[in-house]
């Protein structure tokens, strides 16, 4: 009998352990979260529109209806990523996500406190390796340090009415998020 | 013979606890630091680069991008103030104020966080379209049926959930349920 008790306590002990790894590798091994869904149609290191959620589909669940939303999935590891979007008159916000959809940093457009959103994206290590008076000259861009080589960058703006949407949409599809080095592509 | 039976026996509890566990964290959605007022409940925590693992497991599993806290709060009613599950065939009322928030939005989704089909294609609203008292307060009807006022359509649905997100708010990590954070208070009037 004491021999039972004894097993089921270890067993009960081992299940403690099973409960915890599964909760901490269940992130790296989903296949239907946000980044991983977003991954089969979004495009590295540029701005895609995401379609208005409807009753039938939507590119993830829980999407907000009255905002018009773009997603840049980025890739880091070729260099920083310059991101910029125009804001919306009503809010528009921008959030950071790292590969397993943690949300590390997020700004809106009041914080920001211009007409424009514009900031860096980069690695802790890039961010280090920038040359001293480069930081000098950058004192007033924003660098945002993102915590994963991969990740999401979300833009969201609300249209307050429906009949906004079009003004939110045309702040969406103005948003860009191109790698630094790259020559500026004349449009 | 018997310690191969016993440590089977082992085996297998560790496998029914650990998944069970994990399956009853993942479902309930459970996450620390919750932040309920009345029938909502939000995890302001979960939005910050400090989420911690059942909510990384959480997010992973419905495959929802969560609302970083520097943009917004996310509040969730699952059920009424009497603790009544929403239901879609039911009158329930929405009534009172919100915190102070630049905008605010109240949506409605299926269990599995997708909108609601209805007859006018409204799934929601934002605070610029309410019609309110005189004195701020404001009243949205969610309903099966058309109704004057802030009509919030369930399109009968057995089951629903409420999201009022608030974007650039002060409510956050470190705010505690107080007179500060007003919810409006979920009501089922009447049920068929």
């Amino acid at each position: 009998m004491i021999r039972w008790l004894l097993l089921l306590f270890g067993g009960a002990l081992l299940g403690g352990i099973v409960h915890l790894a599964t909760i901490i590798i269940l992130p790296r091994t989903a296949t239907q979260d946000a980044y991983s869904r977003l991954a089969r149609s979004a495009p590295v290191n540029a701005v895609v529109t995401l379609p208005a959620p409807t009753p039938e589909s939507a590119s993830m669940p829980f999407m907000d209806p009255a905002f018009a939303s773009a997603v840049c999935r980025y890739d880091l590891s070729q260099g920083p990523l310059k991101f910029t979007v125009p804001v919306s008159l009503a809010y528009t916000s921008v959030s950071f996500y790292t590969r397993y959809d943690v949300a590390y940093y997020a700004i809106n457009d009041r914080a920001a406190g211009r007409r424009v959103i514009e900031l860096d994206l980069m690695t802790a290590e890039q961010h280090s390796q920038m040359p001293e008076d480069e930081e000098i000259t950058a004192a007033d861009r924003l660098i945002v340090e993102s915590p994963t080589l991969t990740g999401l960058i979300a833009i969201r703006a609300l249209a307050p009415e429906p009949g906004l949407m079009p003004m939110a949409q045309n702040t969406i599809v103005a948003a860009k998020c191109t790698r630094q080095d790259e020559p500026k592509t004349s449009r | 013979m018997r310690l191969l039976l016993g440590s089977l026996f082992a085996l297998v509890v560790a496998a029914v606890v650990g998944l069970g566990a994990t399956y009853l964290a993942l479902t309930r959605s459970a996450a620390f630091g919750p932040l309920t007022i009345g029938s909502w409940t939000a995890w302001p925590k979960t939005g910050t680069a400090d989420a911690d693992p059942y909510a990384q497991a959480s997010i992973a599993r419905i495959g929802q991008l969560p609302t970083a806290l520097g943009d917004g709060v996310a509040f969730t009613a699952q059920a009424d103030e009497n603790g009544r599950l929403l239901d879609g065939r039911c009158n329930v009322i929405l009534s009172g104020v919100t915190p102070v928030a630049r905008f605010w939005t109240l949506t409605l989704y299926n269990v599995d966080g997708q909108l609601v089909a209805n007859s006018i294609n409204r799934s929601g609203f934002t605070s610029q379209e309410i019609v309110r008292h005189a004195d701020g307060g404001f009243e949205i009807e969610v309903t099966p049926r058309a109704n004057p006022g802030n009509w919030l359509p369930t399109g009968g649905v057995e089951r629903y959930i409420l999201l009022l997100r608030l974007y650039d708010t002060a409510v956050g990590v470190s705010t505690k349920a107080g007179r500060e954070v007003p919810m409006p208070a979920v009501k089922t009037r009447s049920c068929p």
